[in-house]
């Protein structure tokens, strides 16, 4: 086999409820000079203001695989149209998907890590959440998808903050962190944003996991937990015994994946000189040994899921159960 | 490697490479030039001399075919049937659709699809449309009379565009992408999105699960005279029995030519119980049946095979792979 690994191309999955300004956003990335070209991946033709051959109309099939796993459900249109996209070589350099807004991002992320040929050749960089910044909180409380996009999010494009005052932006920043600590919010107003807050994002890549630092802003966490959605993040000094941790996650992922929406780790095990690293989405997981851990950093284990109903008492008690 | 009797175990010397410029979408023979559809844009046709013929203006997404036709789909929306001689005819045209799937019959009948929706175009007359439930993963031709197989999610429908007869759903959970008929039409075999095969047993429905792959089949084929299913998907041809009206249900699969790297396609020989084997890394093997004796035609080259096609007297091997550079070997 050759050595060489060609690239994959990075694919962004774009998400956001309805009227959010997903478009907005899709239009502002292509319309950019930044040289580069993208495939897009939509629902409905017409919204792009971009003349681009390369836009193809999805039409969001949910498929369950035949273990009849909700928690293994893919895009079958997906994998038909980047099968078809990658055809094409040379073409672009990255693809855009574009979700409708009461679409659940899980499927089209499962997608890439449970279809072989579109992850051998694609590689997912990063979910990111239009939110709109008046209307957020409503959603949060009305809307199940709404909740969905944002706990699932890498980068939330906190939308349209010129109708809403400074405290209204801090409370609703506050929701946010409330289910998902971890993404990057990002103020925005009408979708401007520069593109490398939005695109290579390696939010998928194990390479690029360096911390995991919930940012639960001051008095957020307590005040405004919400009760659907909840974010844990559990650490150890002591190191972990592999032969004990991964039982456990992958005993754990299976019975409470469809609760679990995202999770994250890296850990040290005992007698490793390297740093292991994780992520999954729902009972999906991916992990593999990093790079050596360094002198000067703290060898940390630290894991953090995004789920509904989740106990954090039984959770912890599991995490510490795998130390060596 | 086992030596056929009285042949030699290599025939790599026989190997004409051909400089396809693209990876390869499809092949097949149309007479005697081999017609080889990439993946963007070109259908190569090699026989005497080298033809490129421009059949599409982007990707190529599906190839098929009869004796005398190459038929592709493509994301311009085409369905193209290029001759042996180089000319290409625009059989169909929906601007902005995928041509997602394209299947030639026996009378000159052709019938494709975009999205949820298969056509059946008659060599003479008008054309016939069936909307489905789901996208159509795969389209085939009964091998008699006008029958068509399609595949989709949650099982296959059996179209009888002809009749007034409703389509029969054939239920299988799951999205079902290939479909192959049994040469004497009694089973219809679907590639799934999971590392499996299902099959039906027609007319009574039974169904023949095939599984135990490690990696999802992309490529199948029914020996001479439908005696097995060569499948690719593992690291060796895995053959289901298909001799007895049972199909391989019960029955255990012969496996051959086994190696450390997956079979990526298979092609049957058109006569004898004989299967070219393709390799992911390029290499390809011929095989017996009978005895699993194995000959080298093709050495690896780092590329995947991705399509093979035996000429119609079985003379002949065309060989496709994710590279630049096919191969055509006489026997």
């Amino acid at each position: 086999m050759s050595d060489v690994q060609p690239n994959k191309i990075p694919v962004t999955v774009l998400t956001g409820y309805l009227g959010a300004g997903k478009t907005t956003l899709l239009n502002r990335i292509l319309s950019e000079p930044h040289g580069k070209k993208f495939a897009v991946v939509v629902n409905e033709f017409g919204e792009i203001g971009i003349d681009n051959d390369l836009v193809v109309g999805a039409d969001e099939e949910v498929f369950e695989m035949n273990n009849g796993c909700i928690c293994c459900t893919v895009r079958g249109d997906l994998i038909r149209i980047i099968d078809g996209l990658l055809r094409r070589k040379n073409d672009f350099d990255g693809i855009i998907v574009e979700t409708t807004g009461l679409a659940d991002p899980a499927p089209v992320a499962q997608t890439f890590f449970v279809d072989e040929t579109v992850g051998a050749k694609t590689t997912l960089d990063a979910v990111v959440t239009v939110a709109d910044a008046k209307w957020l909180k409503d959603r949060l409380k009305d809307a199940p998808e709404a909740k969905n996009q944002i706990a699932f999010a890498d980068v939330i494009l906190l939308n349209k903050t010129d109708l809403v005052s400074e405290t209204e932006l801090k409370d609703v920043e506050m929701r946010i962190r409330a289910i998902n600590p971890f993404a990057r919010i990002h103020r925005t107003q009408k979708s401007d944003i520069a593109i490398d807050k939005v695109l290579g994002q390696g939010a998928f890549d194990l390479d690029r996991i360096q911390a995991i630092d919930p940012d639960f802003l001051e008095g957020g966490h307590k005040h405004f937990h919400d009760e659907d959605m909840q974010s844990y993040s559990f650490s150890s000094d002591k190191p972990l015994d592999p032969d004990r941790f991964f039982p456990w996650i992958q005993e754990l992922t299976q019975r409470e994946g469809p609760n679990i929406l995202r999770s994250k780790g890296i850990l040290a095990f005992k007698d490793d000189p390297d740093r292991f690293v994780f992520q999954g989405v729902h009972m999906i997981l991916d992990g593999d040994h990093q790079r050596p851990w360094r002198d000067d950093e703290a060898k940390t284990s630290r894991i953090v899921f995004i789920g509904r109903k989740l106990d954090p008492k039984a959770l912890e008690a599991g995490f510490l159960s795998c130390v060596a | 490697m086992a030596a056929l009797s009285s042949a030699p175990s290599s025939l790599t010397s026989k190997l004409r490479p051909v400089d396809l410029g693209g990876g390869v979408a499809g092949v097949r023979f149309l007479g005697t030039t081999a017609a080889f559809a990439l993946t963007e844009r070109e259908v190569v046709l090699v026989g005497a001399e080298q033809k490129r013929v421009a059949a599409h203006r982007g990707a190529i997404l599906s190839v098929s075919g009869d004796a005398k036709r190459l038929l592709t789909g493509g994301d311009d929306g085409r369905v193209a049937a290029t001759l042996a001689d180089g000319t290409s005819e625009t059989l169909f045209e929906q601007k902005g659709r995928w041509i997602d799937q394209v299947a030639a019959g026996s009378d000159g009948a052709v019938a494709f699809s975009a999205g949820k929706t298969a056509y059946f175009q008659p060599a003479r007359g008008e054309a016939k449309s069936l909307d489905l439930p789901s996208t159509v993963g795969g389209l085939a031709f009964a091998p008699k009379g006008t029958r068509l197989a399609v595949a989709h999610y949650g099982g296959t429908t059996l179209w009888f565009p002809n009749a007034v007869a409703k389509p029969e759903l054939l239920e299988w959970k799951g999205s079902h992408r290939g479909v192959l008929w049994h040469p004497e039409g009694r089973f219809v075999v679907t590639t799934m999105q999971e590392a499996a095969l299902h099959g039906w047993r027609l007319p009574d429905g039974a169904h023949m699960r095939m599984s135990g792959y490690p990696s999802r089949v992309r490529s199948m084929a029914f020996t001479a005279g439908g005696r097995y299913l060569a499948t690719s998907g593992s690291g060796e041809a895995i053959l289901w029995p298909f001799a007895s009206k049972e199909g391989p249900m019960g029955k255990q699969p012969t496996m051959l030519a086994p190696r450390d790297v997956r079979v990526s396609a298979v092609a049957a020989h058109p006569k004898e119980e004989v299967i070219a084997c393709g390799y992911e890394d390029g290499l390809v093997l011929m095989v017996r049946i009978s005895d699993a004796a194995e000959i080298l035609l093709r050495a690896p080259d780092g590329q995947p095979v991705s399509a093979m096609a035996w000429r119609a007297d079985g003379g002949a091997l065309a060989i496709g792979t994710e590279g630049e550079t096919g191969g055509l070997l006489e026997l």
